[in-house]
């Protein structure tokens, strides 16, 4: 197919078709993204622009682009760049445009990626923008999910901070294109938005949703953790109670079916005792990974590169 | 004619008369016109009035104005059945419903507080417009106003 997507701003935005492709163009660089260098990207340059902390995101990036034979430039702290002389984000969009061949993009506002993508003459990925989008963490799971299970009938339990998450509400959307049947598992106070479900039910997602941890496990394909943040929570005791009931323990994958995988986008804080990392279920370090030929695949579509 | 509908609908010479106005939202039609309480012009505003088509609505006469565009796409977002009728020396000269814009720019501020047409940004809100019921969906952070458009208006 020709993908001529110029920008990576928001799941919303894919058909599935798409999707698929970026997925089967991870499946064929993901060897390179083990280990070694081709020169694919030779002469190309990316710009990391990262406003708020990352880890994963900028890391893997750097080494997609590195694998890859290209080059990288950091936007460095904010503190080191005219950032901190309040220069807005679209003139400094403007200015690295011009440096540069495709710029990822983090920022702490709402729509701030797809405001970039106005001013760019480069193609922007959007690196997560506030409580919006991350959609090539969604492109990860979807490869960790499509490689170590299965998308199509899947049964999935998607657990956590269902209210604010930015990766799950993108999840959940994608996952409706493939007719998943989704089990939404949260504390009544971070319950997935009553407009966003609907928005999946009317897209063909079988979804379902309850408090109860315990009455899921056994029966989905894949569990999905994410973290619960404790800001959301004015009494902390209540948080207390609320990290206890989802905490993953050894005990729990105990009658979960034996090909059930388990997933988490990272980082984890209490919601997984670390005697689970042992377990044939864990997938979550291997998914921090797949984050790799995943933007190995899409720094490929961006500067318009065939695989 | 019978006394109470001559009190209601007063004529008048030139200007708009802005009928099947949702019942509750002539005052947020003034506030769209700029209409204020130390404003000259000659306003007469009809506050759930009985109707065929609807069961209660608002009426705003402004004598000697006609309505630009952009105003009458902001009605047309609090009160999608309203009626445009301009008058000229008495008589109706044009009458039109308004007409749901697909897209609004620079008209209603986004409800979220982080979105980035919020910031200092040079950018102008724009949001896509979807009807029955009338739903605002940002172009940047895609948080959808559904209730009480009105206090978002710019």
């Amino acid at each position: 197919m020709t993908f001529d997507r110029r920008h990576i701003l928001s799941m919303k935005d894919f058909t599935i078709d798409e999707i698929d492709f970026i997925l089967e163009s991870a499946v064929k660089l993901e060897t390179l993204a083990r280990g070694g260098k081709s020169d694919l990207l030779a002469g190309n340059i990316l710009a990391l622009l990262f406003y708020e902390p990352s880890t994963r995101t900028r890391m893997s990036f750097e080494t997609a682009m590195l694998r890859l034979g290209g080059s990288v430039l950091n936007l460095g702290s904010k503190e080191a760049s005219s950032v901190v002389k309040g220069e807005t984000l679209a003139d400094t969009i403007r200015v690295i445009s011009t440096y540069s061949d495709a710029i990822v993009l983090r920022h702490p506002s709402e729509g701030s990626a797809r405001m970039a993508a106005e001013f760019a003459s480069v193609p922007i990925i959007n690196g997560g923008d506030g409580a919006g989008h991350h959609p090539t963490q969604t492109l990860l799971d979807l490869y960790t999910i499509k490689k170590e299970s299965h998308l199509d009938n899947l049964d999935i339990a998607i657990v956590g901070d269902l209210k604010y998450g930015r990766t799950v509400h993108s999840l959940a959307y994608a996952l409706s294109l493939y007719g998943a049947n989704i089990t939404f598992v949260s504390p009544p106070q971070l319950k997935m938005p009553d407009q966003i479900k609907g928005d999946l039910k009317a897209m063909g997602a079988r979804v379902s949703e309850t408090e109860n941890l315990d009455e899921v496990l056994g029966n989905v394909d894949v569990l999905y953790m994410t973290r619960i943040q404790k800001e959301r929570f004015p009494d902390p005791t209540e948080y207390n109670k609320v990290v206890g009931a989802y905490k993953i323990t050894g005990e729990h994958l105990e009658n979960v079916r034996e090909d059930m995988i388990f997933m988490h986008p990272l980082p984890r804080v209490y919601e997984i005792d670390s005697s689970v990392d042992g377990s044939t279920h864990a997938r979550y370090f291997e998914q921090s990974f797949y984050g790799v030929p995943i933007r190995m695949a899409l720094l490929t579509i961006v500067l318009g590169v065939e695989v | 004619m019978t006394l109470g509908k001559e009190l209601r609908v007063h004529p008048i010479r030139d200007g708009t008369v802005i009928d099947h106005i949702n019942a509750g939202q002539a005052m947020n039609v003034l506030k769209i016109l700029g209409i204020t309480g130390s404003s000259s012009a000659v306003i007469s505003v009809a506050m759930n009035v009985s109707s065929k088509d609807i069961e209660f609505k608002d009426i705003v006469k402004i004598e000697g104005r006609e309505l630009k565009d952009k105003e009458v796409d902001k009605i047309s977002l609090i009160s999608p059945n309203a009626t445009i009728n301009i008058i000229r020396d008495f008589g109706v000269a044009g009458k039109h419903r308004v007409k749901l814009p697909e897209m609004v720019e620079s008209m209603v501020r986004c409800a979220n507080p982080n979105c980035i047409s919020n910031t200092n940004e040079p950018v102008t809100s724009k949001f896509e417009v979807k009807s029955d019921p009338i739903r605002l969906r940002c172009i940047y952070c895609e948080h959808v106003i559904t209730e009480n458009i009105a206090e978002h208006l710019l």
